[in-house]
């Protein structure tokens, strides 16, 4: 239990590569949570893809303990907090058990889009905000610039801006006395009923589901029973610790602080982020106000490539979902894939991690469908129904009308590369609502489609401005839209894994590019392939892949037959991995390379 | 019955240079000790005789390698041993692989005398240029000369042309199959170049050193080569085998047939009977472990299975659909032990039988012409 005016609670936000994990490890440095010898890069991301793509996806935390120029040690609670938009979600729980935000920018760069989303998300926390501009060593460093850009982007006074070097350790200890002065202390009051924040939950292999708290009122302690009071279930407290980074028991946790409980709890379905925990025996009346549940805004089909290892994903599945509630998943069938699952995520970045971790944790081959937003539908009837699968498109004659989501996207970009983007946007559907400009760079705020920015957006302006801007998106609500399925037939036969549903004015071209694609992939077969692409009954495109006239070993020798088994073997391999429809063999490879959409 | 018609094998694995083609068990070695290769492939094959014993031979084959540099010596043993050994068909067909050089043509009266009556040229080009490209030791000149001799000597010759090389056009290779026919007795080989992993093409290849026709060319001039020689009175019998009536190579038929075979020499393979159960031998594939394996053990097996149940049904299609004739169902029953149609699966085998490639009658399960032309892919429709 500590006093209240000498905790303070933070969390650190930045865009991403700014340096916000290496502030973190330096801070941890700084206070002794870890040596120099246990100093490695990114000691809060422990998983192998947050340490590789530099990113954090889970929220994680640590408490330090910081003897201060004054003479008092403080307790610093360091919230680490994903960058990327896709886990704003996880941002804004994080940032709601906190009370103040050290906005990381990096010097020689300047505002990036997350900073600018991640800073909004501070703001509207009512935190304290202190800038720090990192990478003050490097010597394209211009802090007077992105000073200035702070100032006029983001709208916070930089006046008393901290300078560090997250790398070398330049500026840390100001940073830390800056912290235990300029943040607040948390408000509490430790003999009211209690009151904690559960801000998150995830499964350990060793301790079983573990909950991270944050404690408003009252005190949680070792062997009372708990109430969750939105899920109304009760539990006896087995354990109460902080993060010192390693979990270490405490006798209490009290107002204003931050740690984890573990209290038999056997899944994570049983807590529910946002929720409030309160003492069973002299509950709180009133609860916290928690947060809004997480909604999926990408969906798509997850395949096994072999269709014996359909088991293995759902298990796979099952055990992701026990670290990751955000997304969500049911089983699904595809005549021309298989069985497979149907899965939501948070956006395109949630995705391909979801897939990532699939294929390498748990050793998985896998088809993803072409990634498809929540379409909301108006049926003559009067009824209306949420789509999120081509497959579940109604027929159309009994449609009223859809509506589908649209983004507000900010997009920083250095000003040489700004024509490319605004065409990008204006090919995307896309309607300017802003253009400015901070120094050589320009900010454009469009409003655009989901649905658009699903198909490689993301990538194409990556790729058009050599990496250089940045993107950040929040949704911005639904509008009407003339939207139909655009299906895909091989010999007549639709290929549901490729229907996808496009604005009307874009289904031609798309369409004319799928097929022109498949037509490179499939391989020639024994039997002419027809390849369309069809709004309801009419075609919109045709290709034709001629049969093959050869295909044969000339020579066969000898006695040896093992050679014409070998082929026998691969060609039986190979089947495998080719999905049937109809009399047309499609390889796996196919349906992956035609949905990787390319504009061009 | 007694006298079960069995063909025998012999392979002599050495070369004077590596055709950069050639991914078959052929190796180039300084000077080969004749008398002990002799020996132990005399040796090698008592112990055939043993493994399938009680047989009529059918068909002796001499391949390599290089037969034609074995002394006409151990070729003359070892056709009396295997007379010796087995019991023997009097119209026995004795085949022996031979290179058209001039030194090889010398020996073409001793090998006619030591019992062999049937040569296979590797003519492979009748254009200069292409034979150096190919690798080949001789001329186009020498191989005429070679192939006159042959005719003098052997009542029944073959030779092999490779054709759809780089550079070659349909036209280039309709005027050389003419000047082929013109030349040809009653059987030719005609293979398409194909790359095989482990040969120098395939890594030139690979390189992009040099490029095949295309598969609309290659299908051209295998079209224009059934056509002509269907015309000249020497229909395909075999995808690439192509005869006049009767003149089949019938020790090869053994393969296609999937009749039993035995096979002696380095990495030889044979099929046969043993009771019921049909039995797979290879032998040792490198020459000095084989030869090492024979002299200690009096054989060199490398590895003895039993072929059964799907695996059977399996190799028994692949080696029956390159025929033109087909799979006769009431053999291959007594051999498999199931009618290959039965075999199949009837979803699989209906639409390659309603396209043209298949056809099924009361005797026969056969291949089309279109249906041989691209038998890997029907291969892969049936049974993979």
């Amino acid at each position: 239990m500590t006093d209240l005016s000498l905790i303070r609670n933070f969390s650190i936000i930045a865009h991403i590569d700014h340096g916000k994990s290496t502030l973190a490890d330096r801070l941890l440095l700084a206070c002794g949570a870890v040596t120099e010898r246990e100093f490695h890069d990114q000691m809060l991301d422990s998983m192998d893809i947050e340490r590789e793509r530099g990113i954090t996806i889970k929220a994680q935390t640590v408490r330090l303990n910081y003897p201060a120029q004054d003479g008092k040690t403080y307790v610093l609670n360091l919230m680490d907090t994903p960058g990327h938009v896709d886990f704003a979600y996880e941002v804004s729980r994080s940032l709601a058990a906190c009370e103040g935000s050290l906005l990381v920018v990096d010097a020689s760069q300047g505002v990036e889009a997350q900073t600018l989303a991640n800073a909004y998300h501070a703001i509207d926390a009512n935190h304290e905000i202190i800038p720090v501009l990192n990478k003050i060593d490097l010597p394209s460093a211009e802090p007077e610039r992105v000073c200035r850009e702070i100032e006029d982007v983001v709208g916070i006074d930089t006046s008393e801006a901290v300078k560090v070097s997250a790398k070398t350790g330049i500026g840390i200890d100001d940073l830390l006395e800056a912290m235990v002065k300029r943040l607040p202390p948390p408000k509490g009051d430790r003999d009211a009923p209690l009151k904690a924040l559960l801000v998150d939950s995830w499964y350990d292999p060793y301790l079983g589901v573990v909950t991270l708290v944050r404690v408003q009122d009252g005190v949680l302690r070792k062997g009372m029973k708990i109430r969750m009071m939105a899920a109304a279930a009760a539990y006896d407290l087995d354990k109460v610790g902080v993060f010192k980074p390693k979990p270490t028991d405490v006798p209490e946790l009290g107002p204003g602080e931050i740690g984890f409980i573990i209290a038999g709890i056997k899944t994570i379905a049983d807590c529910k982020v946002g929720d409030t925990i309160t003492d069973d025996r002299k509950p709180a009346t009133e609860m916290l106000s928690g947060f809004k549940p997480s909604v999926p805004v990408v969906f798509c089909g997850l395949f096994p490539a072999d269709a014996a290892e359909f088991e293995t994903l759902r298990e796979s599945l099952s055990k992701l979902r026990l670290n990751d509630s955000s997304f969500h998943f049911e089983a699904e069938t595809s005549a021309a894939l298989g069985f497979g699952f149907r899965c939501g995520f948070l956006g395109l970045l949630h995705l391909e991690i979801v897939q990532e971790r699939l294929e390498r944790e748990f050793n998985l081959d896998l088809v993803t469908t072409a990634p498809s937003v929540v379409y909301k539908v108006k049926m003559v009837d009067g009824t209306s129904m949420e789509l999120h699968n081509p497959a579940d498109y109604p027929d159309p004659m009994k449609i009223e009308s859809m509506e589908e989501p649209w983004i507000k996207a900010t997009i920083i970009t250095p000003d040489e590369h700004l024509g490319s983007v605004l065409t990008l946007c204006q090919e995307r559907r896309g309607q300017q609502i802003e253009l400015t400009y901070a120094g050589t760079r320009a900010m454009a705020v469009y409003r655009l489609p989901l649905n658009e920015v699903v198909f490689d957006f993301y990538d194409r302006l990556k790729s058009m401005t050599r990496g250089y801007a940045s993107f950040d998106y929040e949704m911005d609500g639904y509008e009407e839209s003339e939207l139909v399925k655009l299906a895909i037939l091989v010999n007549a036969e639709p290929v549901d894994a490729l229907s996808m549903i496009v604005h009307k004015n874009a289904a031609e071209s798309r369409g004319r590019q799928l097929c022109e694609r498949l037509k490179d992939l499939i391989p020639r077969q024994l039997f002419k392939i027809a390849i369309q692409a069809a709004i309801g009954g009419r075609v919109i495109a045709r290709e034709t892949i001629s049969p093959m006239r050869k295909d044969v070993l000339a020579k066969c020798y000898g006695g040896d037959i093992s050679r014409k088994k070998k082929l026998l073997e691969k060609q039986k391999k190979g089947k495998k991995r080719m999905r049937q429809i109809g009399e047309v063999e499609i390889p796996q490879s196919a349906f992956i390379a035609a949905l990787k959409m390319d504009s061009r | 019955m007694s006298a079960a018609p069995l063909g025998v094998y012999v392979h002599w694995p050495f070369c004077k240079s590596k055709c950069p083609y050639c991914d078959f068990n052929s190796h180039v070695r300084e000077g080969v000790e004749q008398a002990r290769w002799r020996a132990a492939l005399l040796r090698e094959l008592e112990h055939a005789a043993r493994e399938a014993p009680g047989r009529r031979i059918e068909t002796m084959f001499f391949g390599g390698g290089t037969p034609s540099l074995m002394e006409p010596a151990t070729v003359a043993a070892l056709i009396a041993r295997a007379r010796q050994l087995w019991d023997t068909a009097p119209e026995i067909e004795i085949t022996l692989e031979a290179n058209p050089t001039s030194v090889e043509a010398g020996r073409f009266a001793a090998l006619a005398e030591a019992g062999v009556n049937r040569v296979s040229l590797g003519v492979q080009a009748l254009e200069t240029a292409s034979l150096k490209f190919l690798g080949r030791e001789h001329s186009a000149d020498e191989a005429l000369e070679a192939l006159a001799t042959a005719r003098r000597h052997f009542a029944r010759h073959s030779f092999d042309l490779i054709y759809a090389r780089p550079g070659q056009t349909p036209e280039a290779w309709a005027a050389e199959l003419e000047r082929a026919l013109a030349l040809a007795g009653e059987h030719l080989s005609l293979y398409q170049l194909t790359i095989e992993r482990g040969t120098r093409f395939f890594t030139d290849h690979a390189r992009g050193g040099f490029a095949l026709p295309d598969e609309e060319a290659s299908a051209a001039m295998f079209e224009q080569t059934q056509a002509r020689l269907e015309r000249a009175g020497m229909p395909a019998y075999e995808i690439s085998n192509h005869a006049r009536p009767g003149a089949a190579c019938r020790h090869n038929l053994i393969y296609w047939r999937y009749q039993d075979y035995v096979g002696i020499g380095p990495g030889a393979h044979g099929r046969f009977a043993v009771g019921n159960a049909k039995q797979a031998t290879r032998r040792a594939s490198g020459p000095e472990a084989w030869l090492e394996a024979v002299e200690r053990d009096g054989h060199g097996t490398a590895e003895t299975s039993t072929v059964e149940g799907q695996d059977l049904v399996e190799e028994a299609l692949m080696m029956g659909l390159r025929l033109a004739d087909g799979i006769d169902r009431a053999t291959f029953a007594s051999v498999a032990g199931t009618d290959p149609v039965e075999a199949l699966d009837a979803a699989r085998l209906e639409p390659l039988v309603r396209a043209g490639f298949l056809e099924i009658d009361a005797t026969h399960l056969r291949a089309t012409s279109a249906g041989r032309q691209r038998l890997n892919a029907l291969l892969e429709r049936l049974i993979a």
